[in-house]
């Protein structure tokens, strides 16, 4: 297994690099002056002035060179001040947001986080419950059920499922609001009195003491927690039947009915826990896939995550904001990914012992 | 002649002769095999069902909503007051010509917004009909360019292996470390300025992000094909690797990459709605699902009213993919031969 995890580790810094060059070969589709939002806020309109700014962040330098001005940043010769430098998180600053990029990502990802919380546990349990049973009662209702179910599931585009979920609970029932706050609400969360222990809102909500604020979280991430589960308990089930389905075939399932054992104890005791090996890292992987902003869900549902920030820049083409973006989100999947890996590495007995 | 022909009737007596229809002779057994398989479940007759119907849709677009003007692919509007139109609610100007069908089934001259307007007052079905070629062209010109791509690149890391092989693996990786819709909205909004807002932009971000998976399909097939006989034979009297590849690797280790890719279709089309939804791609008016649906975004409060500018192109979409989805699900049944027999 060490070797299996030495490997997948030394995997980490050629996929740091080649995301960072993927990601800075399409910053070359910009002219060098709109390179230079990577290192300061506001492009002067004096043509002269220009100039300057691309000879001084070497915008016009040989491509290597621009690439490890980037990574690291630049020394400003009169005040010393470092600018830009991806390492140190500075991904310059972002027009369509009149802020730095790294404090849209600082005020985005929490909630995005937050989001992926809240939406992963009812996902996984409801998935892999609904797939065991389809998969012990193959052939019968559930198991139909959940194949319809997870055929028009699959079918579904996120943002047509989204907007009729929205028109529903939202323009019809008005039960369940878009956003991520009511007003009140919001003035109570950037009021003084209100200590951001978290960053996340629905735990701080709660280690305040502040109930109210919590159901007004939570009520505003129904529907986006609603959208993004509908569409991933259908790959859940999946998965989970058709593991459970091999399982079930094993020899050592055959054995322990054969020793007498009661339906119940092979099913859970011995079947499930080996059946859950792949269904774990789909759960990994979903969660992965959470992090990474799920740019149509939060759209639709105007959830101010790192998803839709992603697509507001892109929408007002602000390409500086959008592959700075793209970057955070670029390492941050990769580390979830290693973590997802090893961990699967270490539940799965097959490969631990190898 | 006579002495032939009564062999033979003799034999087709003695021994149940399976015809072969001309369908087998160019396929080959195994992959017809695969064809009769396909049309024996319901839910994939289904499928086909709903791909043909919105084949013939496309075909016939032009006769089911005349186009006005030069560009039919431009939705005609009717003004520009933005508030949306219900269903069946009469043209008022730039009424387009009306279609054959019309006056012998409704037995009127009036020809009316058939799924209401959207903002702007662009004709909903009008978006849905002429979207319907949109999505055949921008399906098939992204498939067959992944396609390719990820067939070239995959048979080329998996013909010289080692350290090229190594090297294009991790290149798939890097480029699959990002989600996919992420990837492409990013490519897409970098090259929106330089190209311009049309089908472009969206269209070379798909490909771009879209390759990977043949490589890694075609890859794994080929590194099976290069270790049987007739591969090794070839190399020992000396043919060129070009050769041994395209004429006898490739066309034995093709099938299954080419089957997936025409059903990844319904993907793709789903792909580059939620592009144009997220406002990315084809220019305000352009006929394409994504595009009509994004006109609901503007109205989420009123949608319980407005809610045809959701419906209809959004079931269109949902029929489009979910055809494809039958199918493809019944042929991973077919391809995967631990379900042979099961179902």
């Amino acid at each position: 297994m060490t070797n299996y995890i030495v490997r997948r580790l030394l995997l980490v810094p050629v996929l740091l690099f080649g995301v960072t060059v993927l990601i800075f070969i399409m910053l070359q589709f910009l002219s060098p002056v709109e390179r230079a939002a990577l290192y300061i806020r506001e492009i002067p309109k004096n043509e002269r002035a220009v100039e300057g700014i691309i000879k001084q962040y070497g915008l016009d330098r040989p491509l290597y060179e621009q690439y490890w001005r980037w990574m690291v940043g630049h020394k400003d010769p009169t005040t010393g001040e470092r600018k830009g430098g991806i390492i140190y998180g500075d991904f310059g600053y972002s027009r369509s947001a009149s802020q730095p990029v790294f404090d849209l990502i600082r005020t985005r990802f929490p909630n995005t986080l937050d989001l992926t919380i809240w939406a992963i546990a009812p996902v996984i349990l409801i998935g892999i419950w609904l797939g065991v049973q389809a998969a012990v009662h193959q052939n019968g209702l559930i198991d139909q059920a959940a194949r319809i179910f997870s055929i028009i599931g699959s079918s579904f585009p996120t943002f047509v499922f989204g907007l009729l979920v929205l028109m529903l609970f939202y323009a019809k029932l008005q039960w369940f609001p878009p956003g991520r706050l009511s007003d009140w609400a919001n003035q109570v969360v950037f009021s003084s009195e209100f200590r951001q222990y978290t960053h996340l809102l629905t735990f701080d909500a709660l280690l305040n003491g502040r109930f109210d604020i919590f159901l007004d979280a939570i009520r505003h991430m129904v529907m986006p927690i609603l959208t993004l589960s509908y569409i991933s308990w259908a790959t859940f089930v999946r998965v989970t039947r058709s593991s459970m389905l091999e399982t079930l075939r094993a020899e050592y399932v055959t054995t322990a009915r054969a020793k007498g054992l009661p339906e119940r104890v092979v099913i859970f005791k011995h079947a499930q826990p080996n059946a859950l090996i792949p269904v774990v890292t789909l759960a990994g992987f979903q969660v992965v896939g959470f992090l990474g902003g799920v740019v149509i869900t939060e759209t639709v549902f105007n959830y101010p995550g790192i998803g839709s920030a992603a697509a507001a820049a892109a929408s007002q083409l602000d390409v500086i904001a959008v592959l700075g973006l793209a970057i955070f989100d670029g390492f941050i999947l990769i580390v979830a990914n290693l973590i997802v890996d090893v961990l699967y590495a270490v539940i799965d007995p097959r490969v631990r012992l190898s | 002649m006579s002495a032939i022909s009564g062999r033979e009737n003799a034999l087709s007596a003695s021994l149940p002769v399976r015809k072969i229809g001309w369908l087998e002779r160019v396929l080959g057994p195994d992959n017809y095999r695969v064809f009769a398989d396909l049309l024996k479940t319901p839910a994939s007759i289904l499928g086909f069902v709903l791909i043909g119907l919105f084949i013939l849709i496309a075909l016939a677009a032009p006769l089911i909503a005349p186009p006005v003007g030069s560009d039919p692919y431009k939705i005609p509007r009717d003004g520009f007051s933005s508030e949306p139109r219900p269903m069946m609610s009469e043209w008022r100007c730039n009424v387009p010509p009306l279609p054959f069908w019309w006056k012998p089934i409704m037995g009127t001259d009036q020809w009316v917004h058939i799924l209401g307007t959207a903002q702007g007052q662009y004709d909903i079905f009008y978006g849905v009909i002429w979207g319907t070629r949109t999505a055949f062209r921008t399906g098939f010109i992204v498939v067959v360019a992944t396609l390719i791509l990820g067939v070239i690149i995959g048979s080329v890391s998996a013909y010289y292996g080692g350290t090229i092989d190594n090297v294009i693996m991790r290149i798939v990786d890097i480029f699959m470390t990002l989600p996919y819709i992420l990837a492409a909205l990013i490519l897409a909004a970098v090259l929106t300025p330089k190209i311009g807002r049309s089908l472009l932009p969206a269209l070379i971000a798909l490909i771009a992000f879209g390759w990977m998976g043949y490589a890694r399909i075609i890859r794994g097939d080929i590194l099976s094909i290069k270790e049987r006989d007739y591969v090794m034979a070839a190399r020992v009297i000396g043919v060129k690797d070009s050769r041994i590849l395209f004429r006898h690797i490739l066309p034995n280790a093709i099938f299954p990459t080419l089957v997936l890719a025409t059903l990844a279709i319904g993907d793709v089309v789903l792909s580059f709605a939620a592009l144009s939804f997220l406002g990315i791609g084809t220019e305000l008016g352009y006929a394409d699902w994504g595009q009509v649906l994004s006109f609901a975004r503007n109205w989420i409060t009123n949608l319980g009213t407005y809610w045809y500018i959701v419906v209809w192109p959004g079931l269109t979409l949902v029929l489009f993919t979910m055809g494809w989805n039958l199918v493809g699900d019944a042929l991973r049944d077919v391809l995967d031969p631990k379900m042979r027999g099961r179902i």
